[in-house]
């Protein structure tokens, strides 16, 4: 699992990214009420605006860490928004992307990376 | 709360009027409107006139205004709202004027329109006004579409970008998409302040203007206010100043003399008109005079000596609401500005900016304090040093309810983790200001002795504290379809 600084995380599954928001993210955020998921077949570059992520507190862009099609999203998610808190780097994630460069994953951060990112 | 729902109170046997014996010959709705269009029930409550008087009265006592407290809600500007206002706009000849009267039959109520726009032009140090947008956020799309004509008047089709700090008001980037831009953000430098140099790596012939608040919802000055301007209009784009803030430097500082080309006010901020909650707005627009064909029109020109609307601008936008603007909110504007003058608005903004360095000086001792320098009409303080005893932001805005107080903008702006933006106003007295900062060095004593009693606060409110995730995963709003 890498992470991207805009704090979403990406794993490799197969020839597939599975995406979602980093645990950070998910506690500075607070209870999560509503996800904005992307459609399947909808296609994005690394970095660009995929969704947004709404909580108690603020609403926030989703940043797609590995550029490409939405293959499949995590239709729990909409029933059960809170996911994202539970556990937000496993039954939480939001899409699967089929990547349209899968050398993106290599920019990303390692967690050590990311852990001190977030420390600083 | 002890109040029923309205619907609770509901009883048929009590039906609050009687009507007339039908004395023509009776027709069922079904004869003369299709059935699809017909509800078997209604689903009205069912009062007698007491009844429901007493319900909504008793309602309104549970309310907290600017009449009843203190209402540090920053980036608001919760000033009070002097009853004059009222009086003046209640006046028969202002009151019950028809919105399409002929010009020349209301010229009273034109004079009212230009006094303001040119006291308003004097005050922004632009050249020429609307008073149409009916609130501050349209009048930020009117500001923007005024943008975008300039752009497309000049051939500019390049340019479909627009700059918008990250101190930026929330209002902000949603005006620019729909105004048709695309939003460039851009972070704050370590003063709190633009960051020039991450502002000149993103600026190039794409740009077509900068939204600014100044002062910023840090409640800090931007001072490189000029070098912004210098920078902008060097690739032919065009500076927007947000005047959410404008409370701090009026009469001081003029976004005109600052460089910017377009400003909007929200009257019910700096000009003393009551805060919406749905009621009727405005937000007037400024321009310099190179922008002023594409206003929206009709405009008020001066002809034979009479004020006259006019539509001839052929680069206009057009009308942006259907009559010439909210009028006896703009008068209520105009009555606060003339009972004041010149002198007494500039002092107000003094006060407005004394009352808020005082505060932050007097907590600082207490909470964090992000951005340690003089600020302008608000301060932004967070409840990072009392993390240790597991109390956030929102404890401490809950537990100043406990003390009589409105809380003040929490979580706002989203640059400061637990935020607190404290906005007192020119209008509050020492005596006020002592309270509550007594009651804020109280709160932070309390979390460390007792920081249940934050955790659980309210509780001394009608209501205690609300499951807001639930309500915002699960809303239940309808009385008659509750879910199983």
């Amino acid at each position: 699992m890498k992470y991207a600084e805009t704090h979403e995380w990406a794993k490799k599954e197969g020839n597939l990214f599975v995406v979602g928001v980093t645990e950070f993210a998910a506690s500075e955020l607070g209870d999560v009420t509503y996800v904005e998921l992307p459609e399947v077949g909808d296609k994005f570059e690394q970095t660009e605006t995929f969704g947004t992520i709404e909580s108690v507190k603020t609403v926030s862009s989703l940043h797609l860490p590995v550029g490409g099609e939405i293959v499949e999203v995590n239709e729990e998610i909409e029933d059960n928004p809170g996911l994202v808190n539970e556990d937000a780097e496993g039954a939480g994630w939001l899409c699967k992307v089929k990547p349209t460069n899968p050398a993106d994953y290599d920019k990303l951060m390692d967690k050590a990376a990311y852990d001190k990112s977030t420390q600083e | 709360m002890t109040e029923p729902l309205i619907f609770e109170l509901s009883n048929d046997e009590r039906i609050s009027y009687q009507i007339p014996a039908l004395d023509v010959p009776a027709i069922a709705p079904e004869e003369v409107i299709d059935s699809a269009y017909l509800r078997k029930e209604l689903n009205m409550p069912v009062l007698s006139e007491r009844d429901t008087v007493m319900h909504f009265t008793r309602l309104s006592r549970l309310n907290y205004s600017v009449d009843s407290g203190f209402y540090p809600l920053g980036s608001c500007t919760m000033k009070y709202n002097p009853k004059i206002n009222e009086d003046i706009a209640r006046l028969p000849g202002f009151a019950r004027v028809h919105p399409k009267q002929p010009a020349a039959t209301i010229q009273g109520i034109m004079e009212v329109h230009k006094l303001l726009s040119d006291s308003l032009a004097e005050l922004t140090a632009m050249d020429a006004m609307t008073l149409q947008p009916a609130a501050g956020a349209q009048g930020e799309l009117t500001g923007l579409l005024v943008m975008a004509a300039y752009h497309k008047k000049k051939g500019n089709t390049h340019k479909n970008k627009i700059i918008i700090p990250d101190s930026g008001h929330g209002t902000n980037p949603a005006s620019v998409s729909m105004a048709g831009f695309e939003v460039l953000n851009v972070e704050s430098d370590e003063d709190g302040c633009v960051d020039m140099e991450k502002l000149k790596k993103v600026i190039g012939p794409e740009v077509a203007g900068i939204m600014l608040t100044n002062p910023n919802t840090l409640g800090l000055f931007e001072k490189h206010a000029k070098e912004l301007s210098e920078t902008l209009h060097s690739v032919d784009a065009l500076l927007y100043y947000d005047g959410a803030n404008f409370n701090a430097i009026m009469g001081w500082a003029r976004p005109g003399d600052m460089g910017f080309d377009i400003v909007h006010l929200n009257v019910h901020k700096t000009l003393s008109t009551p805060h919406g909650g749905g009621g009727p707005g405005a937000g007037p627009v400024g321009v310099k005079a190179h922008l002023a064909e594409f206003l929206p029109v009709p405009r008020i020109k001066e002809e034979n000596g009479k004020l006259a609307f006019s539509s001839s601008d052929k680069l206009s936008l057009g009308s942006v609401v259907a009559s010439n603007g909210n009028f006896l909110v703009l008068l209520k504007a105009l009555a606060y500005i003339v009972q004041n003058g010149g002198d007494g608005l500039k002092h107000s903004s003094a006060c407005a900016v004394l009352n808020a360095n005082y505060m932050m000086e007097k907590l600082k001792a207490y909470y964090h304090l992000p951005y340690d320098r003089l600020c302008k009409h608000e301060f932004v303080i967070t409840s990072e040093n009392l993390a240790d005893y597991g109390v956030k932001t929102l404890d401490v805005a809950k537990r100043l309810l406990d003390y009589g107080f409105h809380a003040p903008t929490v979580y706002f702006p989203l640059i400061v983790p637990e935020a607190m933006m404290i906005e007192p106003t020119e209008t509050e007295t020492r005596g006020t200001l002592d309270s509550f900062i007594e009651a804020m060095i109280k709160i932070a004593e309390e979390a460390k002795t007792n920081p249940d009693l934050l955790k659980e606060a309210p509780h001394n409110t009608p209501v205690r504290r609300l499951d807001e995730t639930t309500a915002a995963r699960k809303p239940d709003i309808n009385w008659y379809k509750r879910p199983e």
